[in-house]
């Protein structure tokens, strides 16, 4: 994975394989504590302790149609690489929460790659679903919901190729505002 | 265009689009796009999928046809990626492999607009051996 944005639109098709209704990614950056947090948090059927225990391994998946599964040991590698920290915690019907830390000013850290371009390419293949996206960078925020954005939308299609290229302007702009650096 | 910074541009530019998509399609069924999914999984995403879904995109709008474009999971060939299946009304989707940036628009170009078959097709059994 060449940078974050890759990471958060693979974490993202877990949430959706396990039939979240709600996906939410919440991103902190504090450059005072050098620290970059991302947490993720869904509303899927969720995993039994076995099955957590075993997702940081690579030779582990539910998939059959084939036999690795690297999304999640991937992304605790890279963060592992960076002095950082990963956690997975999970509850059956409830859902599933990842945290992952990295140090921000680490020379591995990957940059954050095209974050407007991964939220709303996934957020408009899954009409169905609500994504929340929030990035806090030194106390400034924004956020992102779909619920809101298909209101304003009012009856036209979230997937249209004209929607999907305006809601990468949107929070593109809005990150700039905030300063995060792509 | 103004850059869309907040909801109340959104509503905006919201607004004059209506008025477009109105003309454009009356009929809102899903069976008159085109439906076109990109395979994302680790394995996609790793190859480039990002990069392909958005110049497919931004081809389709271009070219202002009515298109659908949304992610799917790993669709088992993970030595093609990118991997997209191309639907078109009333046809049988197809499978197509190694889908860079050229390829995508090739693809548009060639398949989707003129019906022109282009290399890189591949060959997939829909019904599953369970179900046989």
């Amino acid at each position: 994975m060449k940078d974050l944005s890759l990471h958060i639109i693979d974490i993202f098709q877990n949430s959706v394989s396990a039939k979240a209704t709600k996906i939410e990614l919440v991103i902190i950056e504090n450059t005072e504590r050098d620290e970059l947090r991302m947490q993720f948090k869904d509303n899927g059927i969720g995993m039994n302790t076995e099955m957590v225990n075993n997702v940081t391994n690579a030779f582990y998946t539910t998939r059959t149609t084939r036999k690795v599964g690297l999304g999640i040991p991937l992304l605790k590698r890279n963060a592992e690489l960076t002095g950082g920290d990963f956690s997975i915690t999970s509850e059956l019907g409830v859902g599933t929460e990842i945290n992952v830390r990295f140090k921000h000013s680490h020379i591995d850290r990957q940059p954050f790659g095209d974050l407007a371009g991964a939220i709303v390419l996934t957020a408009t293949s899954y009409p169905k679903t609500r994504f929340v996206y929030k990035h806090q960078k030194d106390g400034m925020e924004y956020i992102f919901d779909t619920d809101e954005i298909n209101e304003v939308l009012d009856g036209i299609s979230i997937q249209s190729t004209d929607v999907v290229l305006m809601l990468k302007e949107l929070i593109d702009s809005n990150l700039e505002e905030i300063r995060v650096k792509k | 265009m103004e850059k869309i910074k907040s909801l109340a541009d959104l509503k905006k530019r919201q607004e004059s689009l209506k008025s477009k998509i109105d003309l454009r399609d009356r009929a809102n069924d899903p069976e008159s796009h085109i439906q076109v999914k990109v395979s994302m999984s680790t394995c996609g995403i790793a190859s480039g999928a990002k990069h392909t879904m958005e110049i497919l995109i931004q081809e389709f709008n271009r070219h202002k046809i009515d298109a659908i474009v949304t992610q799917t999971g790993c669709m088992g060939f993970c030595f093609a990626e990118p991997t997209i299946e191309v639907k078109k009304p009333g046809a049988e989707p197809i499978i197509f492999g190694y889908v860079n940036e050229e390829k995508a628009i090739e693809i548009i170009e060639k398949y989707v607009i003129n019906d022109v078959l282009v290399e890189g097709i591949i060959p997939a059994n829909y019904q599953s051996i369970d179900n046989k």
